[in-house]
């Protein structure tokens, strides 16, 4: 089944501004061994009303991305704009359209965590913010940790706030980068309703993160970085229709044959062999026999975003 | 409120919630010197040929209090921010860089005058100094800290660890501010001394708020006035200008 809101977006057609977008964005830095290029030629748009994932293995140029559109740092060359506006030569409304959920778990131990809230709505503006702001809070989990000062958060906690922080003063555009980075299934869980309550209700959503199984759960599109260049950029069922249909999986606590183990994902106990069809699931179950190796818990199934992520990243070894 | 007056706003909170820290120790510190120097020269030193030593010192007191704590506030808030990371919140709001300038100067400014104005309160126990042209002290307090508010600014912006900030202020700030008249008359100085005092615009501040009490200065005010002024507008300036080009905060 196709996202419904990529499509709305496109049949509202070119009167609606992209919510973001990259135009022709290269980043270089100076460092002690030479130029490095963080970012190159990177472009590409996402409509409003998408959940959109932007993938890469670390330090292939997500965060340097979402600092120049967040304006934390400025393109070496080309264009970035929220819902329209350039985010350099029209700061003020490009930011005020978006949230951003930084990735470190920054906070300002002077306040609580009501008072970081209000202060925040206060730098965009907003004024008597706080039945939206109870509403943030309660969303969240954190109703009963409204007085308590942010130094007495727990990291989880923290990281709550940080969401609620991104979201003070209603922005179109919501930016999450890492927010489940070292979080525990509840949060998981409450964020990942409330963020999909406010794509449904027409928010915007540009998510990065390292769990795959949660851009294949929630994102619309997904673009694929790897050393600053986009190298896929597609529909999520099409990036998973495009790939080799099935794996074969099973739990081992023996060492593959080499001519298997080239191919093969181990993650512990589990492996995992793509299989184009049945006579590979054979030959790879015969290969399995002819060395001895015993498995357990065999079965095979669809391949993942994960197994997509890794072909197009060149092989097992991202 | 305006954006620009919610920073304001979070800027005095900031520095009111460790008053104890920000406020009350250096106006102990203050009272410590005046006790001390008071205690040991106020026999044997009469400046400008009447005034007695205590009676001196305390407007240079005062306006030292108010000089580095206005530099303190805004070059503290903003390298904590930095180090902490917490000036992401900041970086990501509308706020111009007007606002980031009214906002940290005008909060400097509060912490500086609030604190000089406890050194006044404190050392009336000790002497308390004619104002024979008020409107001197009222002018030199608020330039001055205007001027050193903004230096913080700057100060605060270039510095990317906290031993570059101490740096900066023992090797800087310190030196401009006690070889400025604080502790005595330039007069008092052998000539090139006095000649190197000139070319200190600290000196210009201090001499014109003492003014305002004596009535009396080594230097017309209306020249310190215009030292101080232009001063002021020149950081001001420069502040801005690192601001809006996100120097350091936007790379």
């Amino acid at each position: 089944m196709h996202p419904v809101a990529p499509q709305t977006a496109a049949a509202a057609g070119a009167d609606r501004p992209p919510a973001v977008s990259f135009q022709h964005i290269s980043k270089s830095f100076t460092t002690p061994r030479g130029e490095f290029n963080a970012l190159s030629d990177v472009s590409f748009d996402i409509q409003q009303g998408e959940f959109f994932g932007l993938l890469g293995p670390n330090g292939a140029g997500k965060t340097t991305l979402i600092s120049i559109l967040a304006g934390l740092a400025r393109a070496s060359q080309g264009q970035v704009t929220v819902m329209g506006h350039d985010v350099v030569s029209d700061y003020a409304a490009a930011r005020r359209a978006l949230g951003i959920v930084p990735q470190e778990l920054v906070f300002d131990p002077f306040f609580s965590v009501r008072e970081s809230l209000r202060i925040q709505s206060g730098y965009f503006g907003v004024k008597n913010n706080d039945a939206w702001i109870t509403e943030l809070l309660e969303h969240l989990g954190l109703a009963d940790k409204a007085k308590s000062n942010m130094r007495q958060l727990s990291g989880g906690m923290k990281r709550r706030v940080l969401v609620a922080q991104a979201l003070v003063h209603r922005p179109p555009v919501i930016v999450l980068d890492e927010p489940t980075a070292g979080v525990d299934v509840e949060l998981r869980q409450t964020l990942w309703q409330f963020i999909a309550r406010l794509n449904k209700e027409g928010h915007t959503v540009l998510l990065t993160t390292h769990y795959l199984e949660e851009a294949e759960a929630l994102c619309h599109r997904i673009a694929m970085l790897k050393q600053g260049k986009v190298v896929a950029l597609n529909r999520t069922s099409e990036l998973l229709a495009g790939t080799a249909s099935t794996m074969l999986r099973f739990k081992t606590d023996q060492a593959l044959p080499a001519s298997l183990a080239a191919q093969a994902r181990v993650t512990g106990r589990i492996a995992q062999i793509k299989a184009h069809d049945a006579e590979d699931v054979e030959r790879i179950l015969a290969t399995l026999r002819g060395a001895e190796v015993k498995v357990e818990d065999l079965e095979i199934g669809r391949a993942d975003l994960e197994d997509v992520f890794l072909e197009i990243m060149g092989g097992g070894q991202a | 409120m305006a954006g620009w007056q919610v920073l304001f706003y979070k800027e005095l909170l900031r520095f009111w919630k460790v008053s104890f820290q920000t406020v009350a120790a250096p106006v102990l510190t203050a009272v410590l010197y005046l006790m001390i120097f008071g205690h040991v020269l106020e026999d044997h030193v009469k400046v400008y040929g009447t005034v007695a030593y205590t009676s001196f010192l305390i407007p240079g007191l005062v306006m030292m209090s108010v000089l580095q704590n206005a530099f303190a506030n805004s070059s503290s808030s903003l390298i904590q921010s930095k180090i902490t990371g917490n000036l992401v919140f900041l970086l990501v709001t509308p706020l111009s860089h007007w606002a980031w300038f009214a906002a940290y100067v005008a909060a400097s400014m509060v912490r500086g005058l609030m604190v000089g104005l406890g050194v006044f309160i404190v050392t009336a126990f000790f002497a308390v100094p004619p104002l024979v042209e008020p409107w001197w002290v009222i002018i030199f307090a608020v330039l001055g800290a205007g001027m050193l508010g903004s230096l913080g600014l700057i100060a605060g912006l270039w510095a990317d660890k906290f031993d570059q900030m101490a740096a900066f202020q023992n090797f800087i700030i310190m030196p401009m501010t006690f070889l400025s008249g604080v502790f005595y008359s330039v007069h008092s100085l052998p000539p090139f001394w006095q000649t190197v005092s000139h070319l200190n615009p600290f000196f210009y501040m201090i001499d014109g708020f003492r003014r305002g009490f004596f009535g009396v200065s080594d230097a017309s005010p209306w020249l310190s006035l215009a030292v101080v002024g232009i001063s002021f507008v020149g950081v001001a300036a420069v502040a801005l200008r690192l601001l809006a080009t996100g120097y350091k905060l936007r790379n």
